[in-house]
């Protein structure tokens, strides 16, 4: 089971206390398509996608930053059984989405990035590792029911 | 997974605009490594203080941004402009070259702490792609 100190958790509930999801999904996603393109691969049906601009203007792109985002809110209230939380999701992005989950550090990494552009000086090195270490065992659990 | 014309302008722009900002860059991303990934401390253990922000990781964060000034500058030919910064690498700091991504990816997160409006998401890509290509450069001559 994964430990976290008070601070840990203070750091992680004060990330989604002021968290702008309508901002921050779409932002996170978007950066993910571009700056790792062959995450691409996962939206087919999602219209435009040919460069940046497209992406950034991308209605469907942004409709599901925010559902994605919305989906760490579990591991938010659960953050002391994250693995079992997203074991459903688990088997969702393998036997139904099929996505590589080695993308998901990819997408943890944008969010971050964005989230470090929202909050400057404020997203301080510890509570960088705080959110990292949340995110790592999200990815993990996200991970955990492919075979 | 190369530079195209258009990252290596648009990694040259971006390096203009934060260049008088490099030294602050390059401590915060080298303190926020060593909090971050506690396990690139082992390379430190020499220093009397990893403390972020303290003078040894200030001071060196001066000196890693000074050698990413230079591969801008030899941003056409990295394995050839960085030989001796890879022999020194290779043969003397002996870093686990998995460190670079590490490292890249506390830089990138500075960038978009300091220049939040320059850092979009086209700079983004151009300057994660100029980090690998360091990376592998300074990882040349390791074997």
């Amino acid at each position: 089971m994964v430990e976290w100190t008070a601070e840990e958790r203070a750091a992680i509930q004060d990330i989604f206390n002021s968290l702008d999801y309508e901002d921050v999904g779409p932002k996170a996603l978007q950066r993910c398509l571009i700056v790792y393109p062959w995450c691409q691969r996962y939206f087919g049906g999602f219209g435009n996608l040919y460069n940046a601009e497209a992406i950034l203007s991308n209605p469907m792109v942004a409709a599901h930053g925010i559902v994605v985002l919305h989906g760490l809110d579990r591991a938010m209230k659960n953050m002391d059984d994250i693995k079992q939380t997203y074991a459903e999701l688990s088997v969702l992005h393998s036997e139904k989405l099929h996505v590589d989950p080695d993308n998901f550090k990819l997408l943890a990494d944008c969010l971050s990035v964005v989230i470090a552009g929202k909050m400057g000086t404020n997203f301080t090195p510890e509570i960088q590792a705080a959110w990292q270490k949340f995110l790592s065992v999200v990815v993990s659990a996200l991970g955990r029911q492919y075979h | 997974m190369s530079l195209t014309a258009k990252d290596k302008s648009t990694v040259k722009a971006f390096w203009a605009k934060i260049a008088s900002k490099a030294d602050a860059v390059g401590g915060d991303a080298l303190s926020r490594l060593l909090v971050v990934y506690p396990q690139t401390k082992t390379y430190f253990s020499h220093w009397s203080d990893i403390t972020p922000g303290s003078a040894p990781v200030m001071k060196h964060g001066r000196t890693i941004m000074g050698g990413v000034a230079t591969a801008v500058g030899v941003i056409d030919d990295l394995i050839g402009g960085l030989l001796t910064l890879s022999e020194l690498h290779a043969f003397k700091l002996r870093i686990d070259p998995a460190n670079f991504k590490l490292l890249s990816h506390c830089l990138l997160v500075e960038f978009a702490i300091m220049f939040p409006a320059e850092f979009t998401p086209e700079v983004h890509v151009s300057m994660d792609k100029f980090f690998a290509a360091l990376g592998l450069a300074l990882a040349e001559k390791y074997r």
